[in-house]
Formats: structure tokens, sequence, C-alpha cells
């Protein structure tokens, strides 16, 4: 009896096709919205934790203190330098660990002047793998940087296309950063980071001269002993640090963090974010459900005839209330398939173009749970929406109805 | 196929009463009575026509015979129970049991196939589904339809329309069938073909209630009550 109502209500809406679409465009923005949004951020969340599980549950991430987003930036004020770092290779449980600097240069090629990121690196092999790794880098074309090297360079992926420069670069061209020269002897693949893209390494020395800044670190990776506890080793870390920094416990001027937080904390971010656009998406939906009202008014008045006979041929009040409930709830279900089609849609178009564009930074997985979510949400949605309307339709008296023209 | 036919029995069973109905609607101030004390019965078996002219209140009184509306005032008695003191969701289902129904304007539902149409009242008596594909298959193959199953209303001729509405009339075997001015939309023709097809059910023992405001269709009932100002004016028997 039930399957008889639906195919009533199908039937309902599939006849009105015109009037369909109109009504469901709120529910088909909204659930558009939300299902690219949800999709696109939960993507992004994938690839950046990925991203920072990438570095390893080995490692221990030591900065200047300030939150996840300024790391590396560290006021003049608030230094880390070489003797902190060498605390940190002293630290029990650190097999060995590496810092580095970075900041803002001037980079001239081919007449052209920009303005990129240049990281000072030490030249140590067991110390710049160790930052390799940590930032996830994989040789492209070229070597490393090596002990000896001074006014050498190694670019990022960017580089090798003519977009910056209006000129690729290649091995052994000559690029010119903060008035100095530098012969390009290596550059690094793709890593879907435009930043990294568009990083560029010169040895740590040579930095320090060439920016005038001596005795500073941005950064430093500590790689901890397998088989030790990192947040052990992170305590005792701490503890070494506050002693040699001279600071109380609680005023730390440093932060040390585990990839898999500074991935949490990005993620939080994200979070944050997808909740107040989906707070706006969510308007688009109210707004839906409003126009499934309307519409269903409109229908029970244009049908009250049917109605009248629906009751003349037996139909009681339950009857009309659920023929027309489904039917709003079928219009909800259409206009929530129709979004989920295009959000799904758009979310892929997007990875893709991320793909095209910058690289594996978006990983999107089509949640099931998220698409039945929608489905059922947007039935319900239409059922509530149709309930006064349903209601009216069923106090109509037969009588009344059946002379309705 | 007019000859008269042998008088109803009078001792078939009545299958509805009507005592002393009245049907009052408040107008503002003005009361405007309807109907005015009507009494009748009909039996098991008869065709009833009902006549009078416009604003006698025969369509009130189709309304009332139909369990479509309830009286002001008065009974309507139906297997012993008086409908006045039905709910209207009762009211329903005995409507549907009891009583199917032709209409001037046909009241087909327009997105539904002919088919469809004709198992509309057998969806709320619970009927299974198979059992009501037959019924509605065969209803359709008798008024001649048998390949207009998939047709919707407006891919039908209005004679077609109207035995449509009359297969739908069959569809839960009602003991009555409630016809209110069934020819009235349609060219003579098909006018005539619609009423043969209600006196054929007549002959196969179904109980009929015509109401009209045309005299021609009256040579088909056994019985006429004709109506004037909401009361019963006279009774002639053909």
């Amino acid at each position: 009896m039930f399957k008889d109502y639906i195919t009533l209500a199908l039937n309902a809406v599939l006849r009105r096709r015109k009037r369909s679409i109109l009504t469901l465009l709120g529910i088909i923005i909204g659930i558009a919205a939300v299902v690219s949004l949800i999709t696109l951020g939960q993507g992004l969340k994938n690839s950046i934790s990925g991203q920072f599980n990438a570095l390893g549950s080995d490692k221990l991430i030591i900065s200047a203190k300030g939150d996840s987003f300024s790391i590396g930036l560290s006021t003049d004020a608030v230094k880390i330098t070489s003797d902190d770092l060498h605390i940190i290779q002293e630290t029990q449980g650190v097999s060995h660990a590496a810092g580095w600097i970075y900041q803002s240069g001037k980079i001239e090629f081919n007449g052209n002047v920009r303005y990129y990121s240049v990281s000072g690196y030490p030249l140590n092999k067991e110390e710049t793998t160790l930052l390799w790794q940590a930032s996830n880098y994989k040789l492209l074309t070229g070597r490393l940087l090596e002990e000896g090297d001074t006014y050498k360079a190694m670019l990022g992926y960017s580089y090798t296309n003519p977009e910056i420069f209006g000129k690729a670069l290649e091995l052994g061209s000559k690029i010119n950063i903060q008035g100095q020269d530098f012969k390009v002897v290596g550059f690094w693949d793709k890593t879907g980071s435009p930043q990294d893209d568009q990083g560029i390494i010169i040895p740590y020395q040579t930095y320090e001269e060439l920016f005038n800044k001596h005795d500073q670190l941005g950064i430093i990776i500590a790689q901890v002993q397998s088989g030790e506890n990192i947040d052990t080793v992170a305590e005792r870390m701490t503890k070494e640090l506050r002693k040699e920094r001279k600071v109380s416990e609680g005023k730390e001027d440093f932060s040390i963090q585990t990839p898999k937080q500074l991935g949490a904390a990005f993620g939080t971010v994200i979070d944050m974010v997808q909740v107040v656009l989906i707070g706006i998406a969510a308007i688009s939906l109210a707004v839906g459900g409003v126009g499934i009202t309307n519409t269903m008014y409109t229908n029970v008045l244009e049908r009250t005839r049917e109605i009248g006979l629906l009751k003349a041929v037996g139909a009681k009040r339950k009857d009309i209330i659920i023929i027309f409930v489904l039917e709003a709830g079928l219009y909800g279900l259409v206009g929530g398939l129709i979004g989920l089609l295009l959000g799904t849609s758009f979310a892929l178009i997007v990875e893709a173009a991320f793909h095209a564009a910058v690289g594996p930074l978006l990983d999107i997985q089509i949640d099931p749970y998220l698409l039945f979510g929608a489905l059922a949400f947007t039935f319900i949605l239409g059922c509530i929406a149709g309930i006064t309307p349903a209601r009216q339709a069923s106090k109509l008296s037969p009588v009344e109805a059946l002379r309705y023209d | 196929m007019t000859q008269a036919k042998p008088h109803p029995s009078t001792h078939a069973p009545k299958i509805m009463e009507l005592q002393d109905v009245w049907k009052t609607y408040h107008l503002g101030d003005a009361d405007l009575n309807v109907l005015q004390g009507i009494n009748l019965h009909i039996k098991k078996g008869e065709f009833v026509a009902i006549i009078g002219p416009s604003g006698s209140g025969k369509s009130t009184l189709m309304n009332m015979v139909g369990l479509l509306d309830t009286p002001s005032r008065g009974q309507i008695i139906i297997e012993n129970t008086n409908i006045a003191k039905l709910k209207e969701d009762e009211l329903s289902k005995l409507r549907g049991k009891k009583i199917g129904f032709i209409f001037q304007q046909f009241n087909l539902i327009p997105t539904l196939t002919a088919l469809e149409n004709v198992m509309l009242p057998t969806i709320f008596q619970n009927m299974p589904k198979d059992e009501r594909l037959k019924i509605a298959t065969s209803l359709l193959t008798r008024v001649g339809l048998q390949d207009r199953l998939d047709h919707r209303p407006g891919q039908l001729s209005g004679g077609q329309q109207q035995r449509v509405a009359i297969a739908r009339s069959l569809a839960n075997n009602p003991e009555i069938i409630l016809a209110d001015e069934p020819t009235g939309n349609l060219d003579s023709t098909s006018g005539v073909a619609v009423m043969e097809m209600i006196q054929e059910l007549h002959k196969e023992g179904k109980t009929i209630v015509l109401i009209t405001h045309d005299p021609r269709l009256v040579k088909f009932a056994t019985r006429v009550i004709h109506i004037q100002d909401g009361k019963v004016e006279k009774e002639t028997v053909n």
C-alpha cells in the first residue's frame, strides 16, 4: 500500500517538472554546497594530515614560541640558536637534529625580479637528509648541496617552467639572490604546496652572510631514536631547553610539536571554516524547505478536486496526509539527489584542477555516509515542509473539494 | 430496451434509508434549508433516478446518499447504522466499500493511467496488488478499453474517460453505484453508450442511483423520485 502512495506522489512530482526544478533550486544549491564543502574540506584535511604524517611520527619540530602558523617566523626578540640545537642534539633519546632558517629574498633572473622564500640549510649529509625528509622533498634533477658549496643553490619545481621568470631555469643556470649570483645545482620535484615548489635552498653559512643573520635558526627538526617514546623525549627536551634558555615552567618561549599535533591544528582551522560555510549553505536549505511548503500549498489548491475524488473513493485523512507528505519528501529527495551529483562533481573538478595546477594537495574521497546522510536529510526536510499543506489537504470536505473549479 | 421492467421486488431489503433528512446552510444571518425533511429508501437491486431542476437540492441529496456529507438533522441508515453519527474517517471507509461514484466531470486523476485510476479505490481497502491489477484489468476490458490501459485521461475521449470512471466505480465491488449527471459532459452517442452500460450493471444486480435534471434519462430507471424545493415532490414507478 505504501508503495502505491509513493507511486502517486512520485507521479505528481515528475508530471510537473518545471515547477519541481524551480521549487528545488534552494535544496539543490544548499546540498551541492554542503556536499562539495564537506568533501573538499575533508580532502584538504586528508592531504594535510597525510603530509604531516609523511614527516613521520618519530620527529619533533622545535620553533620559537608562536602558534602553528608562524613557526619559523621568530621575532628578533625570541630566537632559536645553535646553542639550542646543541642542547637538542644532546638530549637523551634524540639520534640527530638539524635546523634551518628562511626568509623572503629578492630573486633576479632573465631581467625579472621576484620575491620568494630563501632557506639556509646545513651542508652536513646527515642533517641535510633529515631536513629533506621533514620537508618531504624529492630530488628531481642535479644534486643536493654538499660540504664545500658556497654560492650554489637548489630550486623548487616551479623554476623548471618559464612561468616565474619568463624562461625556465636549468642546471648550471646563474640566478641572482639578494644581489649575489648563485649557480643552480639541483631541482626538487613537485610537492603539491606552491610555497614549497617556489622555494630556494642555499648553504647555511652563505645565508648568514647574505642576510646578515648570525647564529639564528628558524626551525629545528629532531629525529627520535627508535624505541624511544616521543612524548618522553619531548618532555626531556623541554626541561633541558628551559634550563638553557633560563625560563620557568609555563613561560616557555619555544614550542615542541609532533607532526601529528601540527596536522591536527590545521585540521581544527579547516573545521572552523567549514562550519561557517556550511552554516551559510544551511540558509539555502531552509529557503529550499520553505519553497517546498509553498509549492505544496499550490499543489493542494490545484488538486482540490483530486483530493475530493480520493476521499470519495475511500481515502481517509491519514491517507491524504501520507500521500502529500511523501510527495513533499520526494521533492526534497529529488533536490538532494541533483544537489549531490552537482556537489560531488564540483568537488571532483576542483580536485582535478588542483592536481593540474599545484599537485596532489587535495585527496578527495567520496564518503558514502555523507551521500546517504544528505539524501535522508533532504527527504526528511521535504516531509517536514509538506506537513502543513498535507494537513490542509486532509481537512478539505469531500463535497467542497469535488465542487471546486 | 426501455420496455417496462418487472416491478422491483417489494420484498427486497432496504440498503439505505433517509428519515426526515434536513440540510441547512448558514449564510450570514439567514438559514438556507436546502433539504427539508426528505424521507426515502433505496432497495437492493433498484435503479432509482432522482430528478429535479437545478437548485432543487438534488446535488445535496446526492451528497447524502453518497455519504459525502452528513445531514444537519435526521438519519441516514445503512446496515442498521445511522451514518449521521459517524466520524469523517469512518464515513470514508464505509463510502469506499459501499459506494461507487460516476461523476459528470469524470474526476479522473490526470497524472495516472486508466489502469491506475481504476485501481485507486482499492488502494484504500488494502487489497493485495496482484488482485487489484487483475480486477482493474478485467473491469477496463469489460468497458471495452482493454487496449487503453496505459493511456492517461488526456489521451482519451470524453466517452472513454467516463467508461474508465465506470470501471473505477466498480473496483471495490460496491453495492450502490451513484451516477451524478453521468452524460452531462458527453455527446449524445457516448451518452447513450454510457447509460446502456449503467443499465447493464443494474441487470447484473447492482443498485443504481442516478441523479439528473434530464427527463430523457428517467426511462432507464425503475423508480423516479422528483425533488423540488428540498422536498420529495412525487414518486413514480416505471
